[in-house]
């Protein structure tokens, strides 16, 4: 139990100037779930694609079960038992499940689909998975692809699995079907390496936890001994706060009126039905929900990005006017000029709203490149912009010009509610915006919206995480298949409450 | 009944040049590469085997015809095997920019090969124009005896070994592709070459080899044109290059599938020719005519996008480098 599954010996790891991982030395131990926990930018991924040969270490040695390895690729890695599940998933969608599971292995003869397809079944039997060999990659849901990466790494014969991120783009019931299954691993004997920055997920799941700061390794310790307190100081090297502030402000003007909200995608399926509801200045609408039941077209339709169905209206209480203004019908771009502003994070984190090859102030200007001087685009106002963004919100970036594609996640994402921030608006929108982000980065934005809230700005906020809506909103909407499914207030809501008003209408036409 | 005949015959003619084309490029494109030096390339097997054979036939005293049809099919793959590697490199190993390097290809591999085309002209000097009969008749001879019967013989039969080659080729791609390890490893490596990485599968190697051996298929059409399509001579019409172009079209027509390239390559054949046959067309409408093939192509594409099938689109990662540690 005790032996070394994997030993590192003096890692280190550079990009050019930067150094990812500087002389780490550590242990896994054999048939133990291992978190390891450290912020955005810590070296934690870097570390763990050096023992699935995506990288090659600068200097330093890795072990695996006593013996020196050297790895120089995926197969040298697969060949020590290793496999990675990336937190960007490898995976094709034209293909199907079974096709992506055997890519890259050799064999002789025709390929036999059946075969593996029973192969498949068996491993999913042993462990509870649920996947259709026979299902493409672009049918399936997040939580189905990374059960696929899973199946492919054991299919693979792994006996060390390194899971990078698992839970971040999950909800909450398929991350407790994850640690089931991750559970499962244990008892046959699999090694686990689990990277997160979720505390409660690390004290859930892990046997023990090892912890980087910036690149350097700072202790493991057992996971029976660590409270959330603990792991965030050794994380963050100080001591922080970790309730959310919930400030109340005494004036809260009408600003938004959403009556009758129905809308369809485009492959005909509804996604919103009859949403009705009010957003005030000064507060934190929180907008909860399983994922895609309906949030992103509630705020695409709201920002003039959604075909709303006829019978809807969005009324906009803009300060200082007695007349509302109807929102359905204009335009994305007069809608931002009225003050009702979107940051929406997408699980890719880049593809909405900038441009990864940019620099922060070109991105500055995607919103409002009309301004400046007839055809000529004014370039100073974004790069004071950007310049003010990056002091105030401490981003890391070599310069306002590198590309926001090289910088980190939690630094892209500050990059991109900060300049929604920046722009003043009367209604902030923002969806994900901690998605990936790490303890302390998240804290930061959580106080930027707190910010925005005190200022009189109607802050409505979709989010993942049940306990920091609980904490942060002073009102909670749940939706459910597209529909309303409660308004609770926020300070006395239960935990309980929201998760069943989540779930409720499915059980309502279920019972039906 | 028999001008329908000589259709068909000018369309297989026809088809089996672009059909090299088109089953070279399906290769080089499901390793996510989009060569648009498929005119260039095609014209260096073309050349190649010209100049192999034109040496040959000129050395010896009676040429064999087995050996002639083994040296030119041997010159042009390697002549536009070689054409593949510079662009192989440069968009691999270099990673420039596929569209641009693959239009410079183009260029110089039609510059190239009129170069030589020109010198071997005058290097035949008394008859001004090269001719290699030996191996000429050789690729030309047609299927014995079935070639006889009737309409039949004429549709099926009456064609060098070339066409037929061409079609078990795309059968062998096909299945090469769909039912092999190594094809899923290789349109692994077109989809997502992150994800082939991760899976241990060398994205270099599989896009170079895929690459030049592409190209050396390619190479074939050169040659079947420049020994059958033109009887062994050397034309500087630019004519390959206009089936260059269709060949690459004819990749999107066949939504990058080898076994759609075999009737896509005769259809355009049958369409490009179609103005012979239609009586009363002027000089003018003879030219509407031959957009036919390209406004086809345009149709699948508007088609294809508006059903949105997912199993009909380019290879996903088609026409970007791939850079293991940029993030």
């Amino acid at each position: 139990m005790t032996e070394a599954a994997i030993s590192l010996k003096h890692v280190t790891k550079s990009f050019g100037s930067v150094i990812a991982n500087d002389d780490v030395t550590m242990e896994v131990r054999s048939g133990e779930i291992l978190a390891l926990l450290g912020e955005n930018g810590s070296g934690k991924t870097t570390l763990m694609n050096m023992l699935a040969g995506i990288y090659y270490p600068d200097h330093g040695s890795i072990s695996v079960n006593g013996k020196e390895v050297n790895i120089r690729d995926p197969r040298d890695a697969f060949a020590c038992g290793i496999g990675m599940v990336h937190q960007h998933f490898k995976l094709v969608d034209v293909f199907s499940a079974a096709e992506n599971v055997i890519i890259g292995i050799n064999g002789k003869g025709r390929l036999s689909h059946r075969q593996i397809a029973d192969a498949i079944r068996k491993i999913c039997d042993k462990y509870g998975f649920d996947i259709d060999p026979d299902k493409k990659v672009y049918d399936m849901s997040v939580s189905e692809k990374q059960t696929l990466e899973i199946v492919k790494v054991l299919y693979r014969g792994a006996d060390i699995l390194i899971l990078d991120e698992p839970t971040a783009v999950l909800t909450p019931q398929e991350t407790e079907k994850l640690f089931s299954v991750i559970r499962n691993m244990k008892k046959d004997g699999k090694t686990v390496i689990i990277i997160t920055h979720k505390l409660h997920e690390v004290l859930a799941i892990s046997d023990r936890v090892a912890i980087l700061r910036r690149g350097v390794y700072i202790d493991t310790v057992e996971t029976k001994d660590a409270t959330e307190q603990s792991l965030t100081e050794m994380m963050v090297g100080e001591k922080i706060e970790l309730n959310i502030d919930r400030p109340l402000v005494e004036e809260r003007p009408l600003r938004l009126r959403i009556e009758h909200l129905s809308c369809f995608n485009e492959e005909g399926i509804q996604k919103l039905d009859d949403v009705s509801f009010e957003a005030y200045g000064g507060e934190i609408l929180g907008i909860a929900g399983v994922s895609g039941n309906g949030q992103k077209e509630l705020l695409e339709a709201i920002a003039g990005l959604q075909v709303t169905m006829p019978g809807a209206s969005i009324v906009y209480n803009a300060p200082d006017t007695e007349e509302g203004a109807e929102l359905i019908g204009k335009t994305p771009r007069k809608i931002r000029e009225l003050g009702v502003h979107l940051s929406f994070v997408p699980e890719d984190r880049l593809g909405m709203g900038l441009v990864g090859d940019l620099g922060m102030s070109e991105n500055m200007m995607l919103k409002d490149y009309t301004r400046g001087r007839g055809i000529f685009t004014d370039k100073k106002k974004p790069k004071e912009l950007a310049e003010r963004i990056r002091k105030d919100l401490n981003v890391v970036t070599p310069g306002i010009g590198t590309p926001v594609r090289r910088l980190s996640g939690g630094n892209v994402q500050k990059v991109l509610v900060g300049r929604e921030i920046a722009a003043a608006p009367t209604v902030l929108m923002t969806a994900y915006a901690v998605r990936g982000l790490d303890i302390n980065t998240s804290y930061t934005i959580y106080q930027l919206l707190n910010e925005q809230k005190e200022a009189g700005v109607a802050v409505i906020y979709v989010g993942e995480d049940l306990d920091v809506l609980l904490e942060l909103c002073d009102r909670i909407l749940v939706l459910c298949g597209g529909r309303v499914s409660g308004i609770l207030d926020g300070r006395t809501a239960k935990k309980e409450e929201v998760g069943r008003l989540m779930t409720q209408m499915r059980k309502e036409a279920a019972d039906a | 009944m028999s001008s329908l005949i000589s259709l068909l015959q000018a369309a297989v003619y026809f088809g089996t040049v672009i059909m090299f084309g088109c089953i070279g490029e399906i290769l080089t494109e499901k390793a996510g590469n989009l060569n648009l030096g498929v005119p260039g390339i095609m014209y260096l097997g073309g050349i190649s085997s010209l100049v192999a054979v034109f040496l040959y036939e000129g050395a010896t005293e009676n040429p064999q015809p087995a050996l002639c049809v083994l040296i030119a099919l041997l010159a042009s793959f390697l002549g536009a095997a070689l054409g593949g590697l510079i662009y192989a490199f440069l968009t691999i190993t270099l990673r420039a920019n596929q569209n641009v390097t693959g239009l410079a290809l183009s260029i110089f591999g039609s510059g190239v090969a009129n170069f030589f085309g020109g010198s071997l002209n005058t290097l035949a000097g008394r008859f001004e124009q090269i001719s290699v009969p030996v191996t000429s008749a050789a690729f030309r001879k047609t299927v014995p005896f079935l070639s006889g019967l009737g309409a039949v013989g004429k549709i099926f039969f009456s064609y060098g070994f070339m066409v037929y080659l061409a079609v078990i080729l795309a059968g062998v791609m096909q299945y090469f592709l769909h039912h092999t390890r190594s094809g899923l490893n290789l349109r692994t490596v077109g989809e997502n070459p992150q994800a082939a990485d991760a899976a241990g599968i060398d994205v270099t190697k599989n896009k170079y080899l895929a690459i030049c051996i592409g190209a050396g298929i390619c190479g074939f059409g050169g040659a079947y044109y420049v020994m059958d399509y033109i009887k062994g001579t050397w034309a500087n019409d630019g004519s390959i290059e206009k089936l260059g172009w269709l060949a690459v079209a004819l990749v999107i027509f066949a939504t990058w599938k080898a076994r759609n390239a075999i009737w896509g390559a005769y259809l355009f054949g049958v369409l490009y020719w179609m103005y012979l046959y239609i009586p009363g067309l002027t000089r003018a409408s003879q030219e509407i005519f031959k957009m036919l093939p390209y406004v086809v192509t345009i149709i699948v594409l508007v088609v294809t996008s508006l059903r949105n099938s997912r199993e009909k689109q380019p290879p996903a990662a088609l026409g970007q480098a791939y850079f293991r540690e940029e993030r």
